[in-house]
């Protein structure tokens, strides 16, 4: 059964008619962390959207210190990750007691044709039960077997460091340099479980 | 009256009650061989927020920057006033060169030329630049208008940037077009699309 408006279809069965305007940001998947070595995606990863983007929130880490919340790609299903990356880092910085600030590309944790897990934070910690990390990462065009693939990341974290509180925006973007079709993506801190948190992958229509 | 599709109230009283999303898919053009690629209709006053989305633009010229401007005129002249800012990230592959600088000679005050979103790019066949800008409120006639821009692109020397702009087209006349191109050469190839944010 169809629905027509104004000689508009609207439903053709069950289906909203594609003259409909329906949005663009399309929930492809959620997971939750909860202890969690890991979280990867290794479906609906391929040409059925030029981009896609992810969203990590309130991302809390299992281990205390020298710990940071990362990502990697798969060529291969997620059998592996751990395609070459160069890409840059920097992030402006400002503490709870408004005596420091600061903005300053980060050499020590960019990457120049690396295989490593990229970077997505500041250092964090477990010792706070409120401290977590939430952010974006949008990639383009992963299925592509032309181009190499580049991303957009962004994130924002709370941290104690050294006795004091700091807000840290984080800034991280590059390119997986690949001509090899990307379809999966892990996420994992750098050391122990993801405590807590939700990613969600959506693509973009 | 109410239409039931498998239990779930799909149109209410002539209104949908399912969410259909805020991000709405206006316009798509994607480049072949093209000296530039212009948006003239789908800019007016139904979304404060205009977002393009801007994947795998390649480039055929080799060390050339991609630009934009926009248009009071529906796209007879691209040359509206512009105050930006330009910074950027990049990062050598060789990892021999880092920067986050200031762009001082890619920025523009009061200029009427198109506005440098990238670094000079390079063509080879991967290269390419993918990146994102919004465009805020183009069809007010009291406000100048806001634009911000990201874009992740591979400069000629194999070198990995992450550049900003920001700005406003000094104007109180609506923008209702948008072209880009290549300082020189065609856009080889490329996709950019138009959405139009929704008032939440």
């Amino acid at each position: 059964m169809a629905v027509v408006s104004g000689g508009t279809t609207l439903i053709d069965n069950g289906a909203l008619d594609a003259g409909v305007p329906t949005g663009s940001l399309i929930l492809l998947s959620t997971q939750t962390a909860s202890a969690s070595a890991s979280i990867s995606f290794t479906s609906d990863i391929d040409s059925t959207y030029d981009s896609y983007v992810f969203k990590f929130i309130n991302i809390h880490p299992g281990t205390d210190w020298n710990n940071w919340f990362a990502f990697q790609a798969s060529t291969n299903g997620g059998s592996s990750y751990g395609v070459t990356v160069t890409n840059t880092a920097f992030r402006p910085y400002h503490n709870e007691a408004g005596s420091q600030t600061g903005l300053n590309y980060l050499d020590s944790y960019d990457q120049a044709q690396s295989t490593a897990f990229i970077r997505l934070c500041e250092d964090t910690s477990s010792a706070n039960a409120d401290e977590n990390l939430s952010g974006t990462i949008q990639i383009f065009n992963p299925s592509s077997t032309t181009f190499v693939k580049h991303y957009l990341g962004r994130s924002q974290t709370g941290i104690s460091k050294v006795g004091q509180a700091y807000t840290v925006d984080w800034y991280g973007a590059g390119y997986f340099n690949t001509t090899s079709a990307i379809n999966a993506f892990q996420f994992k801190m750098n050391s122990g479980n993801i405590d807590d948190g939700i990613i969600k992958m959506y693509g973009v229509k | 009256m109410p239409f039931i599709s498998n239990g779930t109230t799909i149109l209410d009283n002539g209104a949908f009650s399912a969410s259909l999303g805020s991000l709405i898919l206006l316009s798509e053009q994607t480049a072949s061989a093209s000296a530039s690629i212009s948006f003239t209709s789908g800019l007016d006053s139904t979304y404060p927020i205009y977002k393009f989305e801007l994947i795998n633009i390649h480039a055929a010229t080799n060390d050339t920057p991609f630009k934009f401007q926009g248009s009071t005129d529906g796209g007879s002249n691209y040359n509206v006033t512009m105050t930006t800012t330009r910074f950027k990230a990049g990062h050598n592959e060789a990892d021999s060169y880092y920067t986050l600088s200031y762009e001082t000679g890619t920025d523009q005050g009061q200029g009427t030329g198109f506005q440098q979103i990238s670094q000079n790019m390079g063509n080879l066949n991967d290269e390419n630049g993918s990146g994102e800008l919004y465009l805020f409120a183009p069809s007010s006639t009291t406000f100048v208008k806001h634009f911000m821009c990201r874009f992740a692109n591979q400069q000629h020397a194999e070198q990995g940037y992450d550049d900003f702009t920001a700005g406003y087209f000094n104007t109180t006349s609506a923008i209702n077009a948008i072209q880009y191109k290549f300082e020189s050469g065609n856009i080889d190839s490329g996709t950019i699309k138009l959405y139009g944010i929704k008032d939440s």
